[in-house]
């Protein structure tokens, strides 16, 4: 059973994809890592050798920062950015996109569902 | 696409001499400016900057965890009022 970096990998999968299901590793990590270790990536998950497993692990914890790290460390430069006061962080406060994206319409996945104004007549068919 | 780091950080030559000249002395004064694109660099900390927001001059107090942003960011160029909602229900009951 492969089990790197607190996460279960998927048994029927090709290495090199069954290792992007860590948070923090794709594609290209991915191919860097088997790489690196000197795993095929066309071996299947259940295929790969103990050994195998723990050289790839390994690599993973020398090189890369993935899963509850990862996040924390992302969490952490959001918290400075609005600690700073600085207007990336105002724009994380209020949940709008950070990076001046227009927000007269679209911008639906970080402001999230639409809610409805009171008030606001539909322009619609007669 | 970033800076060329050839070039260094950008900071308005004339704000920077004033904050050399400043730190040479040991002094503490608020400075006005108008140079939003100025990078803060560690020569800015602890000093107190009132940055132009195109209307008045916001006191910034720099720290060193703002190095390497823009004066700019910690000036907000624009107040958001909100949109309708209970405030225009309470003015329109108050009428």
């Amino acid at each position: 059973m492969a089990r790197i970096a607190g996460v279960d990998l998927p048994r029927e999968k090709r290495a090199e994809i069954g290792l992007t299901y860590i948070f923090g590793i794709g594609r290209t990590t991915s191919k860097k890592i088997l790489g690196e270790a000197g795993v095929n990536p066309d071996t299947r998950v259940h295929a790969l050798s103990e050994d195998d497993v723990n050289r790839i692990r390994r690599v993973i914890d020398a090189t890369y920062r993935v899963e509850g790290a990862l996040r924390s460390e992302i969490s952490r430069n959001i918290k400075r950015l609005m600690d700073i006061g600085s207007y990336r962080g105002l724009r994380h406060r209020r949940g709008l996109p950070v990076r001046g994206q227009r927000t007269h319409t679209n911008a639906r996945t970080k402001k999230g569902p639409r809610r409805a104004i009171a008030g606001k007549k539909k322009p619609g068919k007669k | 696409m970033p800076r060329s780091l050839k070039k260094g950080p950008f900071v308005q030559d004339s704000l920077l001499a004033k904050i050399r000249q400043m730190n040479e002395r040991n002094e503490r004064r608020v400075v006005k400016t108008w140079s939003r694109a100025s990078t803060i660099t560690p020569e800015f900390v602890g000093h107190t900057l009132a940055v132009h927001n195109g209307n008045k001059f916001i006191p910034v107090y720099l720290t060193e965890q703002m190095v390497g942003h823009k004066l700019g960011e910690f000036a907000p160029t624009r107040t958001f009022r909100g949109h309708g909602g209970k405030l225009v229900d309470k003015r329109a009951k108050a009428r």
